[in-house]
This record gives structure tokens, sequence and C-alpha cells, in this order.
């Protein structure tokens, strides 16, 4: 089955990148489609909506998404993309994308675009919209069922777990070494903490960027990107399977913000524009402090981030305005705050403005064990995250909890 | 003399300047060459990553891509311009279905250029139409 994602895009050919997206979406086994308009229904479409931009191809956009959610073009997904930097192009994608999660059930991905597209990330991007598409059965099952392990190989950490009938009986964590490697020794030491052999197992999810190597070597019954295994794993853990939540995982390399509604996500961010903004930043800054970063979020806690000043959000730079900070006389726990208060407002400007925040926010990833960013990102979304036991765990625990869908036939 | 024109995939203008004895610069036969050279992969694609880079030439790296993408097709076009004619108001079926902010940099480009340029108002009826193309007429048989 081919899954059509329409197109909704202005800039792409011109910016070189309409091949990549083509080839992102193939890759993935969907095809990029363009829904037709009538010349005459371009202004009449513009003049419903409401919203009149002067480019021609963004009038065309509006058009083309309105003949979606009208019904008279059929598509599985909707890719919506213009050029990063254009304000007009911003405005433009951010409202249609809104109208058509308002006015239709389809998966939608927002993407702004430089002449140096982030190909693995759009990849990612594309299978969670195909995945979301393919394998909505499979994402909406709420057990796990029989022996069956997850692993999540990441850019920092490579974690694993062991589940047994909808309860967790093995699981264990290190730094992402060599890929395949530390896949299997994760592995390995989540089975031993469960006391079962890999021999038993009944079947294998593997996550992560690692995913591909790992799964092949493995031979994993699930090889699936983050984003839908992830806030699997994160509704599954927080229990909150029914009804709407945002899930924020802040990563050592990329940070995601994804809005589901009964577990299966309908809309979702990706960044990692800069190291600023993610939990690599954190590590350098307990690196800076000479603490374990274990400890950094207790020392936050204690801090405030008001009396640093910081004047950029680059985490070299950011480092430097830290390390000023602390030769001016400045705790190290205010130092610590302010750290944790830089990522968790980059996080905001980068992602939560993209999507429609919805209660509760579950926090999830290594860096919700940092305290104090929990308490910045708190401050940021108006509540509490609510933060799950094992919730560095959640792509392992989606990997698991979604590959035992298969043994029951899904 | 060649002859530059906003919108530059006018098959209208074109025809009239051809008609009138210049050189237009067209955007078809420019992308053409983008769509059929060997080492485009899967035409029909207008512009490769790598050519987004001489658009650098006409718009800072702050502009996005896709301008820049665009200006690297239109802005060697502007280059080569003897004179230029450029429309204004037109229905985007009359041009092509764009980036506005490319249009209004084009504009400027081409005014900066001081090259004789005639500026016209898309016709809204027959007798208007007839004017835009005395005055388009007088102007190119102008240049000669």
């Amino acid at each position: 089955m081919t899954i059509k994602i329409a197109q909704l895009s202005c800039g792409t050919e011109y910016s070189g990148v309409q091949s990549e997206i083509e080839h992102a979406a193939t890759t993935v086994g969907g095809k990029m489609v363009y829904p037709d308009v009538a010349f005459d229904d371009i202004n009449r479409s513009v003049e419903e909506f409401g919203f009149e931009p002067a480019s021609p191809q963004l009038r065309l956009m509006i058009a083309r998404a309105k003949a979606l959610a009208d019904g008279h073009y059929d598509a599985d997904a909707v890719f919506i993309a213009s050029c990063f930097r254009c304000a007009e192009g911003a405005l433009v994608r951010n409202e249609i994308r809104r109208y058509i999660q308002e006015h239709t059930k389809l998966p939608v991905v927002t993407y702004s675009f430089t002449e140096r597209l982030k190909a693995a990330q759009l990849l990612t991007r594309m299978e969670a919209l195909v995945t979301i598409v393919e394998k909505k059965e499979l994402l909406a099952r709420e057990r796990q069922v029989g022996l069956t392990a997850g692993i999540d190989s990441g850019s920092s950490t490579t974690k694993a777990m062991i589940l047994r009938d909808n309860e967790i009986i093995g699981k264990y964590w290190m730094p992402t070494g060599p890929v395949l490697e530390t896949g299997i020794e994760v592995l390995e030491k989540a089975l031993t903490e469960a006391g079962v052999k890999q021999s038993e197992l009944e079947g294998i999810g593997v996550t992560g960027y690692g995913r591909f190597l790992i799964g092949k070597k493995l031979g994993a019954k699930l090889v699936q990107e983050e984003l839908t295994v992830n806030s699997k794993g994160a509704v599954w853990l927080a229990d909150r399977q029914k009804g709407e939540a945002t899930i924020i995982d802040i990563g050592g390399m990329d940070n995601k913000a994804i809005t589901v509604r009964d577990g299966i996500p309908d809309n979702f961010t990706m960044g990692g524009i800069c190291a600023g903004a993610s939990g690599r930043f954190l590590e350098m800054v307990s690196k800076r402090l000479k603490v374990d970063i274990e400890n950094l979020g207790g020392l936050a806690d204690k801090g405030n981030w008001h009396k640093v000043n910081m004047n950029s959000y680059c985490s070299v730079f950011g480092i430097q305005d830290l390390v000023t900070s602390l030769a001016a006389g400045n705790t190290i726990e205010d130092v610590a705050a302010a750290a944790c208060h830089s990522v968790a407002e980059q996080v905001y400007e980068q992602q939560l403005q993209e999507i429609d925040v919805r209660q509760p926010v579950i926090q999830v990833g290594g860096t919700s064990l940092i305290s104090g960013l929990v308490h910045a990102v708190g401050e940021m979304v108006g509540s509490t995250p609510i933060i799950p036991a094992n919730s560095q765990f959640i792509g392992a625990a989606g990997a698991a909890l979604l590959a035992s869908g298969f043994l029951e036939g899904l | 003399m060649k002859i530059f024109m906003i919108p530059p995939n006018s098959l209208i203008l074109y025809d009239l300047v051809e008609r009138f004895g210049h050189q237009p610069l067209s955007l078809m036969g420019e992308l053409r060459e983008h769509v059929v050279r060997p080492e485009v992969e899967s035409p029909p694609l207008n512009l490769s990553q790598d050519d987004i880079m001489k658009g650098l030439k006409y718009a800072g790296i702050e502009v996005p891509s896709g301008v820049r993408g665009r200006l690297a097709i239109w802005g060697p076009m502007v280059d080569q311009a003897e004179a230029a004619i450029i429309m204004h108001d037109m229905p985007y079926t009359f041009g092509c279905v764009g980036c506005h902010r490319t249009n209004l940099m084009l504009t400027y480009m081409v005014r900066r250029k001081k090259i004789p340029t005639l500026e016209v108002h898309y016709p809204h009826d027959d007798e208007e139409a007839k004017v835009m193309v005395t005055k388009i007429k007088a102007f190119l048989e102008g240049l000669k």
C-alpha cells in the first residue's frame, strides 16, 4: 500500500530540496501528491480561508488545503512546507496546519527548510507520518503481551527494556558508543536483570538513530522511528492512554514535541537546529560546573535564573555567558538554573509554538530526570509536567510494547 | 536587443518582444537548460542544492532559500538585459505561480539597472489591451 502524502508547499522546487522530499517519502513507502485545484477555485478558496497572502504560490497552497478539507482530493497524510526565514510563508504554513487539523483527520507534519535540508530528520518525520497512517491499529494497542524487548538507540544513550505481560521485568541503559555493540550490551544486561534468555524473547522492537543497524542484526520484528514509538511509550508509562496529552522529549541531540489523542500522535515537531537547545548543553554545563549531570537539576532547583545574564542560546556562547557569570560571583545554583531555563525557553521558541500544547504535558527522556529542567518547562507550559517512572526508557518501552503487537498478528 | 520581462515567463510578453524584432530573455528557456541537463537525475526539477549558492550574488544568506534559488535563475537574466518590460497587477495565470518577494526584488533590480524600461498595467478589457499592446509596440520599436 502506497501512502499518499499531499504536499502543500511554497519554494521547494526553487530551493533545490524537492528531490530530497520525494526521496524521503519514497524511502518510507510514501508518495508525494499535489492536490489539483482549478484556477477559478484559487481566489474563492483564499477568500473563504480569510488569509490573503501576496505570494501566488501561498495562495495555491491555501486552495490545495481547502481541496483536501472539502474532500475533493484524496490523500492519507499532509506535508506542509515553506522556506525558513519567510514570514509570510511561516504564517500561512501554520494557519494551514491548523485548518487541516480542524477540518480533517489527516496526520500533518510541517517543515521549514533551507537549501541544506536535513535529510535524516525529514526521513524520521515522513516515517512517522506513514506509520500513523499504516499502523494505526498497532499504535492503538494499550497492553503489552508475551515476552518482548525494546531497544532505543539514541544519540547520547542506548536503553533496553524487557516486558512480560505488561510488566517491566528488566531494564538497562548506557552511553552510546559503537552503535551495534552498545545495543547488544544493553539488551544483554536488561535480559540478565529480567532473568530470561534472548532466545526466549518472542519479539524485539528497535527505535532511535541506530534502529536500522541493530534491528537488522537482531532480526527485530519492529524497526520504527522514535516519534511514534516514544509517544506510545510515554502514554503507557504515564498511564495516560486515553484522551489528549503533549509529550515533550528533550533529547541529547534533538527534541520532540508530540501531541497525542488516545495514544496516537496527531501532530509533532522535531527540533535540533543547535546543541544549545538540547540535553547536550546541560552536559556541557555540568562539566564546566564540575558536578554530575544527575545533580544539576537539584542545584538548579535552589538557584535563581534571573540573576544570570545569558545573551546567547548558542551552546558555545551560552557557556561563555555562564563562565562570565561565575566569574562575576554568581553561585553555581544560579548558573544551573539559568542553563535549565535557557534550554526550556529554546524548546518553547523552536517547537512549542508550532503545536497546540494540550494538557497534561508528559515530559520524558533522560533530561526529564533533571528536576530544574522540568521546573523550567513547567513554568513555560503553565502546569507541572508529569514525569512517569522510568521516563528515560520511553523509547525502549514503546518499542517492546509495539513489538508485542506482532505476536497477536496486527 | 535582449529584453527582460516581468513576469519572466509571460507567453504574451514573450510573443510581443519576439514579434517586434527583439530577443526575449526567457525563463522557460533558462529552466529548460536546468531540467534537461544530464547531471540532473530526475527532471523536471528546477534547481539543485548547489544552484542556490549562485543566488547569493543577488540576495544575502538571510534571504529564504526559495527566493535565492529563483534569483539564481532570474538574476543572470537581468544582468544580460538591455531593456525591460514590467507588467503590474497581473493575475497569476499571466505569469508564474511564485514568490511575491522575488517579484518585488526583480522589479527593483530592473529599475536599479537603469536600462530602458516600460511599466504597464494588466488590461481589464479589450480597449485597455489595445492600449497596452500599442505602448509595448512603440517601446520595442523605439529601441531599434
